[in-house]
């Protein structure tokens, strides 16, 4: 701007440009402010709950507020040799505390998890405390080592070391099947312990062919919808509409009934004599189950970003493609195509983020090798309780679908996202 | 779609092909809903279709199960569907207020870091359902919402919401702002403007925006299944609990009931669609 320009002053004799300013700041407070509610309700119950999930997950403060004396005269310990008299006499006195506030079992049990074997030496510890068996005025050290042969054991000692930072990675590695081992080495769990890998690798499958599925036939109907004149497509489009409105539980129940093994299709297979009537395929309560509802109930996600693409190719262009001297397939593949692929990456994008969080279906129709990762989440959060490890898992997953957002961003942009 | 006379052999063969899938696929999205029907009629037990009713027999059919769902005892579909439009309505009116008012914000052409807090305002639409769930769930634990209605009134808002900010931005979008100034020239006051001008004209969105957010609740199961207690079950969480134990008839009723709202509603948020386009002077 020039020094002239700024020289303008409104009526009031302030500068134009600072009075511009003012009037500016203003609209922004007045819109910030109207968009304030809602960003702050969502950023108290929901966002930072999302950060709660994340100190959960990594949060092992418990035990370090319980043995504060041992942790505070481990410092100075190797970790070689048995510890000094120091770090027993601060051990015992730690543990006399939680016998008072009857917390010795927790401490057991976290001490368990580290290490099994604690469970046994506490409870014996713990019965000498009791009785008052422990003469404070001799070598502390000597007596805890006669309680039990493991409190000899410098692995237990070490074990009790490795609590003491408040915050562990040791939920994230669990969902990796992976664990630290006594040398703080990254170690995996026994083959036959591995169940998490199989369910992350099973989720990611199962989202990825359910997109596959669905976009091999959301593209022809889309194609067709968009194609078709308005009275005949209206009518269709109420076909993927429908089932897009209706509830996901009633969706869901129709296809349990329809699979069964005296479902509709296997009657249909029987009478086409495609299978023979006391051999009916088991088609629920597996894989094929949770595919074949999933794609149907996913299916409306992938044909309407596809739609409305769609909608917009002028048919003109593959007049042209083929007036130019492309057979139909030509032009479709270099023409028709090319401009359908922002819906392409819309829908498949949005099936894709929509699979790899899915729950109810897999859990009514998946059966055990239908399980996902989110039915693993849900089952501790409501069962086991362990909601530090659900936390993990949830982060994880939630990790991989901002990474897919942030693509499908980067691709076709959020502002494409079309309801209905 | 008629095809030309001259078209070559191979290039029909292939029309006839794509629209045999077509007829397939549409035949898969909408068949699964009509199987519900004719077996919630069903006078036996069984989930599957009797002989009586495939020779279309008048006794093989009977509304026992409906008469189930209404008067059978111990029947927890009555206090369910209390429950769950009771927890919709307010959850419907609660995203709405909320959505639109931020939408007006969000569609200011003044709004700063618009593209960070629109991500903000719809991600709980991005965040696969069961993140949400354990959050909210750890949120209304601390603050002593959990099993109450209120919890999963504000659990619903929260996952309702982005669709309502999503309608009602795309109404806006298209709104002409001439006219609020033309009120405000006129001596209105912002208030008044935006009941008098502005809402009537983006009311199609708001409404569709609100099927959305009451859809959403009505259906949502994942979330309340952390939430509730015994007290506020509600028809999802009854179905959930039906379809995992055993797929009883009566769970076909209510699902038959289900799909004749989805119609209801889903005839009724195309006629607003229609008509905000009109009001927008979208022809097509």
């Amino acid at each position: 701007m020039s020094s002239e320009t700024k020289q303008i002053l409104t009526t009031d004799g302030i500068p134009l440009e600072i009075s511009l300013k003012k009037a500016e700041r203003k609209n922004k407070i007045k819109a910030f402010l109207l968009v304030a509610p809602l960003l702050l309700f969502l950023i108290i119950t929901y966002i930072f709950p999302i950060g709660e999930m994340f100190t959960r997950s990594i949060d092992d403060k418990m035990i370090t507020n319980m043995l504060p004396k041992t942790f505070k005269s481990m410092e100075t310990w190797d970790g070689k040799d048995l510890p000094s008299e120091e770090v027993f006499a601060s051990f015992l006195s730690d543990f006399k505390i939680l016998v008072d506030k009857k917390e010795h079992g927790k401490l057991a049990q976290r001490l368990n998890k580290e290490k099994n074997g604690f469970n046994t030496i506490t409870k014996k510890l713990f019965r000498q405390v009791k009785r008052n068996k422990i003469d404070e005025t001799q070598s502390i050290k000597e007596q805890i080592m006669k309680v039990h042969k493991r409190w000899r054991n410098v692995e237990y000692w070490q074990a009790i070391k490795r609590t003491a930072p408040p915050y562990t990675s040791a939920k994230y590695l669990k969902a990796m099947d992976m664990y630290l081992n006594e040398d703080n080495k990254i170690t995996q769990v026994s083959e036959d312990r591995r169940i998490h890998r199989i369910l992350w690798l099973r989720t990611v499958e199962v989202a990825f062919f359910v997109t596959v599925f669905c976009f091999l036939m959301g593209y022809p109907i889309a194609h067709l919808l968009a194609t078709l004149p308005m009275k005949y497509s209206n009518l269709l489009m109420i076909c993927v509409l429908l089932p897009f409105w209706t509830s996901l539980l009633v969706r869901t129940a129709s296809w349990m009934i329809l699979l069964q093994q005296q479902g509709v299709v296997n009657d249909f297979f029987v009478m086409i004599g495609l299978v023979s009537d006391d051999n009916r395929p088991e088609m629920m309560y597996n894989k094929v189950g949770t595919y074949v509802a999933m794609t149907q109930i996913l299916l409306p996600f992938m044909v309407l970003p596809l739609y409305s693409v769609m909608k917009t190719i002028s048919p003109s262009l593959m007049r042209a493609g083929k007036s130019l001297g492309g057979t139909p397939f030509i032009a479709f593949w270099k023409v028709y195509f090319p401009l359908t692929i922002p819906g392409i990456g819309a829908g498949c994008l949005l099936v894709f983020i929509l699979a790899i969080g899915y729950y109810i279906t897999p859990a009514l129709v998946g059966g055990a090798s239908g399980t996902l990762i989110s039915n693993q989440i849900a089952y501790h959060m409501k069962t086991t309780l362990d909601w530090s490890f659900a936390s993990a898992m949830g982060l994880m997953l939630l990790g991989g679908v901002l990474v897919i957002y942030w693509l499908y961003n980067k691709l076709v942009g959020v502002d494409n996202i079309k309801l209905g | 779609m008629a095809l030309p006379k001259y078209t070559e052999t191979r290039y029909r063969i292939w029309h006839y092909f794509y629209i045999a899938i077509c007829t397939f696929v549409f035949i898969f999205l909408i068949a699964p809903l009509f199987v519900i029907f004719p077996l919630s009629f069903n006078a036996e037990e069984f989930l599957v279709f009797s002989e009586g009713m495939k020779n279309l027999d008048p006794d093989a059919f009977s509304l026992r199960w409906y008469k189930d769902m209404v008067y059978g005892t111990k029947n927890p579909w009555g206090l369910a569907a209390k429950n769950s439009f009771i927890i919709a309505i307010f959850a419907t009116l609660g995203s709405v207020i909320l959505g639109t008012v931020a939408a007006l914000g969000l569609s200011s052409r003044h709004m700063p870091f618009k593209g960070i807090i629109m991500a903000t305002l719809i991600s709980p639409m991005i965040v696969p359902l069961i993140i949400s769930g354990v959050a909210i769930f750890f949120f209304m634990a601390k603050a002593g919402l959990a099993a109450t209605h209120t919890g999963i009134v504000l659990a619903h808002i929260i996952l309702g919401t982005p669709f309502v900010v999503i309608t009602v931005t795309a109404t806006l979008s298209g709104f002409d702002h001439s006219v609020t100034r033309a009120a405000a020239s006129l001596g209105s006051n912002p208030v008044n403007t935006f009941m008098k001008v502005t809402l009537p004209l983006i009311l199609p969105g708001v409404i569709s925006g609100g099927l959305f957010a009451f859809v959403t609740s009505f259906d949502e199961v994942v979330v309340v299944l952390f939430l509730a207690g015994l007290e506020n079950t509600t028809i999802p969480i009854q179905m959930w609990t039906g379809l995992r134990e055993q797929l009883s008839p009566t769970i076909l009723a209510v699902a038959t009931c289900l799909i004749v709202l989805s119609t209801l509603i889903l005839i009724s948020a195309e006629l607003l669609r229609r008509r905000s386009e009109r009001l927008r002077g979208i022809n097509r």
